[in-house]
């Protein structure tokens, strides 16, 4: 049976969840090690929500089975919320503390959730969670469009990857120019946990 | 070996395009459909490509061009999602029976769960239908690998070779063992040979004979490659077809025998064999019960469950979760592998949504205005999402936006009808429905949306970028002198922007009778923001702001409530301004300067 550690990205499109799982997929094939990943195209990168699996020494299907994912990284908190019954009990989940409400609540006139009532809910399960102000900090790295990447330098606690490999994996993945923002920005996320 | 080649962790529809480097392709053409795209758009990306390379209007089109290629012989492949290949089936059908000189391999991509299409079709029964060989990878590396062998197969047959990758192949991603690319040498040569190329009735009868022939050699052959093949250890097997391989594995006990199907058609005498030396079979494949058939047939006195009796569903995409209960139902688990499924917290839902600045927008919004009771057939592509707007009332396929309309105005004579098409559909095959509409006096307006890109796939060129495939500027195609030869004398063109000319154009083709063409011209927002268009934001003044809602009912993205229920703009504003002339208040501005 299982043997892979599994982790599941989700966010929004466009927030860089594809090139946060292609920093694990690229940091597994630098360790020599097997790995699966599914992602979301087409039609959800119009603002839709967005999933990615990732299954470090995966050697089968690329999807995770609910309730068995080890690790949540969540660009949004409630894009966690959607997506925590994919943890396995016990799991850890690490978290942007931002919220961007669907543009759904408003044209359904549906009460505007509110970022401490969404952290209490999250807090509510098995998981460890961990909530961080990952976009203020990749701010302070050089710009805040590398959230993703400081999630990433948080999860390396957690992630059976040497630090080494995920360093060059994010320097493979990012643009050239902004190499050094980037690893600021996963040196401050591996920091703030 | 494979272990030994470089990897990469790569997307399946990479290492699907790097195949066809290996081996050697001399001709790629397609027409983009979600999952399958990303096969030419990878091979479009590279530096100084041997190959020729476009993307056609049309599926069909894009498999004749590659047919052609292929009687050259060159080695041609030619890429669709699994609806494009109805727009193909013609050609199709027929080249079984004409052959194939250079391997010619056509990609089909399945797409079970209906990600991002309109059905759940299987293109195993297209291929069976024609007669073809058909592939269908279990993981990434098999379509790889599969794929670089596919024109081998095609070649040794002499028929086109059919490769099904679905989605969960296509985007997933992998660590892949590849192989060197190899530059083709072949230089194209047409030999006439009209027995073989022109299917009148006296060359058609043979060639089907032939044809009929190549099905047992192909069954053979999918054998002794190892495509499908059978490890026998207990009394009972589980059969999985393509992807569902994969799930089984996992978790599969060792004591149950594995049957892989890789590949078809399925060879009859072997699976007789290894189906006979069970008491009792489970066959696990998405989609129509392809296999299980087969299975079925030589099945005997063992014992066949599947999706016909109940034991797995006909619809939807599977998973090891899915499997698992399955083998559990079959008795082959003794219990579940996983945890019983938590209920998910209801979040409020994130569709996918038209853009912030969208040009399809603010055409819904006036269409809406001006044609209140109006029937709004549409078609595909990102402004099927205006269905969250009220104004898409039918999709069916591409190209169906106006000939839809024309039904329903021919039946309807008192509705107005009101049809959309963005500009890559309406080449594609929506321009056959506005000739037809023209020649038979249908009265609607057609709404060409016309942001010059194909969009939804990922933004592809079409006729009408004035850009090839690779990069070369080329004619763009003007839709209105099109429009105009199709016989349509209401052509007008409008910037979907300027709200009050909107509104004014679509109220004069709501006042005349016949065929009314409107392009509503916009450049893509995502292609502006990439071409570093800039527009300054537009701003709400919070004093003037009545909190009507009626900017909010406009459904724009980047539009929020506060907390005192006024209207606020988000970064996510790219300065279109639709939402200055929607507001009663005059409350939103430009960012900076009061207007």
């Amino acid at each position: 049976m299982k043997k892979s550690y599994d982790v599941l990205i989700v966010g929004i499109g466009g927030q860089g969840t594809i090139l946060a799982s292609n920093v694990l997929g690229d940091a597994c094939v630098i360790e020599g090690r097997h790995v699966r990943g599914a992602e979301t195209h087409g039609m959800s990168q119009r603002g839709g929500s967005v999933e990615t699996h990732i299954r470090i020494d995966g050697k089968f299907g690329s999807l995770i089975a609910p309730g068995s994912a080890d690790l949540l990284i969540a660009f949004d908190m409630l894009e966690a919320v959607r997506y925590r019954h994919f943890l396995k009990d016990g799991g850890t989940m690490i978290v942007n503390r931002e919220m961007i409400v669907p543009t759904s609540v408003f044209s359904a006139k549906l009460p505007v959730p509110q970022l401490d009532d969404v952290a209490v809910e999250l807090k509510s399960g098995s998981a460890k969670v961990v909530l961080m102000n990952a976009t203020d900090i990749a701010a302070k790295a050089g710009s805040p469009l590398a959230a993703n990447i400081v999630l990433l330098g948080a999860a390396s606690h957690e992630l059976p990857l040497s630090v080494a490999s995920l360093e060059e994996a994010v320097r493979r993945n990012v643009p050239q120019k902004t190499i050094a923002i980037n690893e600021q920005a996963f040196a401050l996320g591996r920091e703030a946990l | 070996m494979a272990e030994e080649r470089k990897k990469q962790y790569l997307l399946g529809n990479a290492a699907i395009a790097h195949a066809c480097l290996e081996a050697g392709v001399d001709f790629v053409s397609g027409y983009p459909g979600t999952p399958s795209s990303e096969v030419v758009d990878t091979l479009r990306g590279v530096k100084d490509p041997w190959y020729y390379l476009e993307w056609s209007v049309n599926e069909k089109v894009a498999f004749e061009n590659a047919i052609g290629a292929s009687w050259c012989g060159c080695r041609s492949i030619v890429t669709m999602k699994h609806v494009g290949l109805n727009v193909a089936a013609d050609p199709l059908m027929t080249s079984a029976y004409t052959g194939v000189k250079g391997g010619f391999v056509v990609l089909s991509a399945d797409d079970p769960f209906a990600h991002s299409s309109q059905n759940e079709q299987d293109s195993r029964m297209y291929a069976k239908f024609a007669q073809i060989p058909c592939l269908d990878p279990k993981d990434v590396q098999q379509a790889h690998d599969m794929m670089t062998a596919a024109w081998n197969i095609s070649e040794k047959f002499s028929l086109p070779v059919l490769f099904r990758p679905t989605t969960r192949i296509c985007h997933s991603k992998s660590d892949v063992a590849l192989g060197e690319e190899t530059p083709s040498p072949r230089k194209g040569e047409f030999v006439r040979d009209p027995k073989q190329y022109v299917v009148i009735p006296a060359h058609t009868r043979p060639l089907h004979a032939i044809l009929t022939k190549k099905q047992a050699e192909v069954a053979k052959y999918l054998v002794e490659a190892g495509y499908n093949s059978a490890t026998v250890r207990g009394e009972r097997a589980v059969i999985a077809g393509g992807i569902s391989a994969a799930y089984v594995e996992e978790i599969l006990p060792e004591d149950i025998s594995l049957i892989t199907i890789g590949a078809y058609p399925i060879d009859a005498d072997w699976l007789a064999e290894v189906v006979g030396k069970h008491t009792e079979v489970l066959v696990v494949e998405e989609l129509m019960p392809v296999v299980e058939e087969a299975v079925r047939q030589v099945a005997g006195t063992v014992t066949v469950h599947g999706k016909l009796d109940g034991y797995l569903p006909h619809e939807g995409e599977f998973s090891t979760a899915l499997v698992a209960k399955a083998l559990l139902k079959a008795g082959y688990l003794k219990e579940d592998p996983f945890p019983p499924e938590k209920q998910p917290t209801a979040v409020a839902v994130r569709p996918p949504i038209l853009c912030p600045g969208c040009l399809h927008r603010s055409v819904f919004y006036a269409m809406k205005k001006v044609f209140k009771d109006g029937v709004f057939p549409s078609d595909i592509g990102c402004y099927t999402l205006g269905l969250q707007m009220g104004a898409v009332d039918t999709t069916i396929c591409m190209g169906a936006s106006i000939t839809v309309g024309s039904g329903i105005a021919h039946s309807c004579p008192e509705t107005d009808v009101v049809s959309t098409i963005g500009d890559s559909t309406f080449l594609h095959t929506g321009v056959n429905g506005l000739i037809n509409a023209v020649y038979n006096n249908t009265n609607q307006t057609v709404i060409i949306l016309d942001n010059r890109i194909t969009a939804m796939t990922g933004h592809q060129p079409n006729p009408n970028t004035g850009m090839t495939a690779t990069g070369v500027e080329s004619p763009k195609i003007s839709l209105e002198e099109l429009a105009r030869a199709c016989g349509v004398s209401f052509v007008e063109s409008v910037d979907p922007y300027d709200l009050t000319d909107l509104l004014e154009t679509l109220k004069a083709a709501k006042e005349k009778p016949g065929v009314k063409v409107i392009i509503a011209k916009q450049p893509c927002v995502i292609m502006n923001k990439r071409n570093g268009v800039k527009r300054s934001r537009y701003v709400v003044d919070a004093e003037r702001c009545n909190k009507c809602g009626a900017c909010i009912r406009y459904g724009c993205p980047a539009l929020e409530i506060d907390e005192n229920g006024a209207a606020v703009t988000t970064a996510l504003c790219t300065g279109c301004g639709v939402c200055a002339d929607i507001c009663p208040a005059g409350a939103i501005h430009r960012g900076g300067a009061r207007q």
